[in-house]
């Protein structure tokens, strides 16, 4: 087994030096082909020999137990082939990174739309028909609560404070206080979760959509009750996940239990209803922020208190005042949580849990601040960068915020913006907002192997690539570490018989893992340097030729056989010593229709500080995916629950609105600054993906406010809320 | 979905044959298979009409136009003459789901699709329109999209088609037929029905009848043509209000005027009585505040949907300024001036 490199101290820049140029170029990903021609295998793709389909069972009560299921009643239907019950069955995902079976409730019920029981057909038809029409009792619990504003169980988390509160506001010239509150969003992405299972021997072999697979082996080993051994997930395409599927889930546990009772292979796809009901949602949120500042707008108390939910049992909980904590310093921080347990789906992770919604409500707050102060929002972040974390003490390692808000400001003709209500074109006032972005990186231990023969380089770890084009930065960093063509490399992913990788989640995934590719491909360097008789430090390599001190030699030369090496990377003491997030600055221009209260979004800039960009096409449209959900989620998106039952509402796309194309403008820019986080790791590269939704809500929100005067705090900014603000403007 | 029996009627005697309070007429499909999909309807037998002959033409009828029953809402809104004669069908057709459905959706599958209003789809809950009787679980639950015209204490439903005000504003009429050949022609106040007491039934379609057309009269040569339709996006989501206009001038005043609205009643909801008075009077905000003013609905709608009133009544002045001249039309108010 191979050591496992810790992130101790900052590395060399190795790949400012490396002579292939492909790091950073915007490479096309290699596996879109295979995608836009469908033939890139998904895992509902997958017919093995004698498919059975599986149907989920859904609760229809909010709270009981299952009393009886009649089987007897679709007994009778064609194609039914059985229905499958078990104790191990799963009552939600996993969440990220639990490593174990998620909660197993037996025959108790906590949510509407639970999946209960899977109906096993020779056709999908033939099992959705069963599913729908199956016949289950119910004791049910009256009284389930399933309002969060008003569930009477709820647990307080530690407050994060500093600072004399009382002092640092009794101090201030000017002050905020403002409650803002965010409606529940799913992931909704476009491949519906699924898996199929089948049994090799005692060894189950699922082909799942999954986004960590070293953590979902564990998970569906633990829930099954088998030897993580014996089990093999394979994930080589995901189609999108945003959180949603990070642990393992009922399609997946179901599918295997029914594989193995029945002796036949079972694939199992929820249908779109289902992944909004029944997989991990983003909790809504009650948000309170305060702001006390002098009369030269300096910070002296930044409080951000936030109320959520989550199902019992789930210690999830969205992290919202996350950035709040660090982006801007004050002689007094409050930070304080709430967590209301009720009877909805259960609450996960989704795209940059914490930042998404906690910077909407902290960002537009900063420029309700900037209002009072008469001051410009831009000025104002700018004068309240600290120095340290204000938490922590700790370092920042390389922080971009200052130069992004300025840059920005500068790209997007900040300063001709104007008082609020002041620009019109016709019947739609136009209005300038800005926000700051700032999203935590991490790295999270991963390994990777990379095998080198004349014949080029082969990449391998279980890593995902849920379209954020993993396939194509992994060919990157083997391409320029040994010197070979992008085309020389090919790349095996999500798989987990192959070396264990962090997953894709929390935007660390392109960091963490291509760190242990580019360690793996550091040896192989070293190893080819002492072949060449060079120090490694000398070794140039490039389109298959070795060089260093004064010796040249092709790679097919050198080579002797293959050359294998395995690397893997965990943090170490510079996460203690730094803290290590990306930052940016977000721009957005709005028009607001005087009559009907509709909002367009006519132009958006983001700004991003990432360190070191791996691929310029990829991150670029991680950093714009991420701008257009700030615009669903300052707009559109609402996952609304039945008050009585608190069953989800809004089931499907037609009623669940994510922004449409019409939506979004022609004029969406992304700029990266040149930059390298040394702490971070060897690479000096950061998290992206989560970056772009992290504050561009609220400069969507706070543009409106510039465009026509309202503050939109309850979520999202629908006609029906603009013209209810313009309307008591009027009166 | 449920089993069920498919006939592929070849002509429109078969069709009517084949039908029957357990059978259904499958056209472009996009609103029944989701249906049957979800169990909310489960028609025994399927009657596909669509290679059914003379269904699919427009045609010139007297002064105005013949559109078959199977003419794509694509096709329809493309059409030159509707687009230069009756250029608020076009805008309306446009308005609504997406290119893709648009393709497949047809005339008469459009006038029929079914509430967008969630309880109607989800089994587990009380709907009187899915189930008759079993109570309306809308009424105490979540209600942004609802009605607010129209409504009764059994269904709060509103009818979701764009098109049909469209059709609604021009007068257009629908042509029906019915086993034995008989045809009927309705306005679109006879062909749909109010809930009352009675959600799921909601035209006065017999089951063995079938729409084969609907018929446009004149166009109204000179008019100003709008169809202005608010929703949660720019695109691919259902009115939360719309307002439909045709309005002619008659030098400096009002001449004859029209109004229909979406998004807000059980079927497209006419706006005669503000029509009517408006017509012979100088164009004026105040005045067209005053007329939108006079739209009250008879029973108080529920809490979600109440945002509806105050909204259709601002979009409705937005959309009379324009149409009468009295502003400039704004970027993006879809907006048609002088059909020919
Ligand atoms: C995601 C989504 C978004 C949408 N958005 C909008 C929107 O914004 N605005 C809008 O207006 N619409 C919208 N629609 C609805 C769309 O317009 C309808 O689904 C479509 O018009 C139905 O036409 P069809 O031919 O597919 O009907 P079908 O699904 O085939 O039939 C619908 C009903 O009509 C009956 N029927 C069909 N033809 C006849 C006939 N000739 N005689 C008697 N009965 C008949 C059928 O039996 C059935 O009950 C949307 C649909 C979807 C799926
Ligand atoms: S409003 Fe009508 S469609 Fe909706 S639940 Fe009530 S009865 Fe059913």
């Amino acid at each position: 087994m191979t050591r496992t490199f810790r992130m101790d101290e900052a590395q060399p820049r190795l790949l400012d030096d490396t002579a292939q140029g492909v790091i950073g170029t915007p490479m096309d990903r290699p596996e879109g082909p295979l995608k836009v021609t469908g033939k890139a295998a998904y895992a509902a793709d997958n017919l093995p020999e004698g498919l059975a389909h599986g149907a989920l069972v859904r609760a229809t009560i909010t709270r009981g137990r299952i009393a009886g299921i009649d089987e007897d009643s679709i007994a009778d239907l064609p194609g039914v082939i059985a229905v499958i019950r078990d104790d191990r069955f799963v009552r939600n995902p996993a969440q990220g990174m639990a490593d174990e079976a998620p909660v197993q409730p037996g025959d108790r019920i906590d949510y509407h739309g639970q999946p209960i029981a899977l109906v096993v057909g020779e056709s999908y038809e033939a099992a959705r028909d069963g599913a729908l029409r199956l016949k289950v009792r119910y004791d049910e619990d009256a009284g389930a609560e399933v309002d969060p504003a008003t569930a009477s169980e709820t647990e307080d988390g530690d407050p994060t404070e500093s600072g004399d509160w009382d002092k640092a506001v009794a101090g201030a010239t000017v002050s905020v206080d403002v409650t803002y509150t965010t409606p529940a969003q799913v992931s909704a992405a476009m491949e519906p979760h699924a898996a199929v299972a089948e049994w090799k021997a005692d060894r189950l072999v699922l082909r799942g959509s999954q986004q960590m697979l070293r953590f979902n082996r564990n998970e569906i080993a633990d829930s099954l009750g088998i030897d993580p051994e014996d089990v093999q997930i394979l994930s080589p395409y995901i189609g999108g996940g945003f959180g949603s599927k990070l642990g393992i889930g009922s399609e997946a546990v179901s599918a295997a239990i029914a594989a193995r009772e029945l002796g036949r292979p079972v694939r199992v796809v929820m249908t779109r209803q289902t992944v909004f009901d029944a997989v991990l949602r983003r909790t809504e949120t009650e948000q309170r922020v305060r702001f006390a500042a002098d009369g030269e707008g300096r910070l002296l108390a930044i409080g951000h208190d936030d109320r959520i939910s989550n199902l019992r049992d789930e210690e999830f909980a969205e992290p919202v005042s996350s950035a709040s904590q660090f982006l801007y310093g004050a002689d007094a921080l409050l930070f304080r949580q709430t967590v209301a347990r009720v009877h909805r789906t259960p609450a996960g992770s989704v795209r940059a849990p914490g930042e998404a919604v906690g910077m909407i409500a902290f960002e537009s707050a900063m420029d309700e601040l900037a209002e009072a102060l008469e001051m410009c929002p831009v000025q104002l972040r700018l004068k309240n960068i600290p120095e340290k974390h204000p938490v922590t003490g700790q370092d920042f390692s390389a922080r971009a915020l200052a130069e992004c808000l300025k840059t920005g400001a500068d790209r997007f003709g900040w300063p001709g913006r104007t008082v609020p209500g002041s620009r019109r074109e016709g019947d739609w006032m136009i209005g300038l907002g800005v926000a700051s972005a700032a999203r935590p990186n991490m790295l999270v231990k991963a390994a990777a192997r990379v095998r080198l023969s004349a014949e080029g380089a082969v990449v391998e770890t279980d890593m995902t690539d849920i379209g954020t084009g993993t396939y194509a930065i992994f060919a990157q960093i083997a391409a320029e570490m040994l010197g070979l063509p992008t085309g020389k490399v090919s790349v095996r992913l999500g798989d987990t018989d192959l070396p264990g990788a962090s997953g894709s989640g929390g935007s660390f995934g392109a960091s963490s893992s291509g760190s242990a590719v580019f360690l793996a491909a550091r040896k192989i360097r070293e190893t080819l340097a002492g072949k060449l008789g060079c120090s490694p430090e000398d070794l140039t390599l490039r389109d298959g030729i070795a060089r260093g001190a004064n010796h040249e030699a092709a790679l097919s030369d050198l080579l002797d056989g293959e050359l294998v090496e395995e690397a893997e990377i965990e943090e170490g003491k510079t996460a203690e010593s730094h803290f290590s997030s990306g930052f940016g600055a977000h721009f957005a221009e709005v028009a607001v229709n005087a009559w009907t209260g509709e909002v367009r979004v006519r132009r958006m800039l983001g700004v991003f500080g990432i360190g070191r960009v791996l691929n310029e096409k990829t991150a670029r449209s991680q950093a714009v995916g991420g701008m257009v959900w700030g615009v669903g989620s300052a707009l559109h998106e609402d996952l609304v629950h039945d008050p009585r039952t608190g069953h989800v509402v809004t089931r499907d796309l037609a009623n669940y609105h994510v922004a449409a194309h019409a939506d979004i403008p022609a004029d969406m820019q992304v700029e990266f600054l040149e930059e390298r986080d040394d702490q971070a790791n060897p690479m000096q590269s950061k998290g992206v993906g989560e970056l772009g939704i992290s504050g561009s809500g609220a400069a969507i929100l706070n543009a409106i406010h510039n465009a026509c005067g309202v503050r939109i705090r309850d979520l999202p900014a629908t006609p029906d809320k603009l013209v209810a603000a313009l309307e008591a403007a009027t009166e | 979905m449920r089993d069920f029996t498919y006939l592929r009627a070849t002509d429109a005697d078969a069709a009517a044959e084949a039908l029957g309070p357990e059978a259904s007429i499958i056209a472009g499909g996009t609103n029944l298979l989701d249906l049957m999909k979800l169990q909310i309807m489960t028609p025994e037998r399927l009657v596909d009409i669509t290679r059914i002959d003379g269904l699919s033409t427009i045609e010139e009828d007297g002064d105005g136009l013949r559109i078959g029953a199977l003419v794509s809402n694509a096709a329809l809104a493309a059409d030159s003459r509707i687009r230069a004669g009756y250029p608020v069908l076009s805008r309306a057709i446009l308005a609504g789901a997406s290119g893709q459905i648009r393709n497949k959706a047809t005339t008469g599958g459009n006038l029929l699709q079914r509430t967008r209003c969630p309880y109607f789809y989800d089994t587990a809950m009380a709907c009187n329109k899915r189930a008759p009787g079993t109570g309306c679980a809308a009424q105490e639950g979540a209600g942004r999209m609802l009605a607010v015209f129209g409504t009764s204490e059994h269904c709060l439903a509103a009818h979701p088609s764009d098109m049909a005000v469209g059709l609604r504003v021009l007068g257009a009429t629908v042509e029906v037929r019915a086993a034995d050949g008989a045809l009927r022609t309705l306005a679109l106040d006879e062909f749909y029905t109010l809930p009352g007491d009675r959600p799921d039934i909601e035209t006065t379609l017999a089951p063995d009848e079938i729409i084969t057309a609907v018929v446009l009269p004149a166009p109204r040569a000179g008019s100003v043509q709008a169809y202005r339709k608010v929703r949660d996006r720019a695109s691919y989501a259902f009115a939360l209000v719309s307002v439909a206009a045709v309005v002619e001038m008659d030098g400096d005043r009002i001449g004859k005027v029209d109004l229909a609205f979406g998004g807000v009643g059980p079927r497209p909801w006419a706006g005669d009585d503000v029509a009517a008075a408006l017509a012979g009077e100088t164009p004026d905000e105040a005045l067209f505040r005053r007329a939108a003013g006079a739209l009250e609905p008879d029973r108080a709608p529920h809490p979600d949907a109440a945002f509806k009133l105050p909204l259709l009544r601002r979009t409705l002045v937005a959309v009379l300024r324009e149409a009468t001249g009295l502003a400039e039309a704004s970027p993006g108010t879809d907006h048609a001036k002088d059909a020919a």
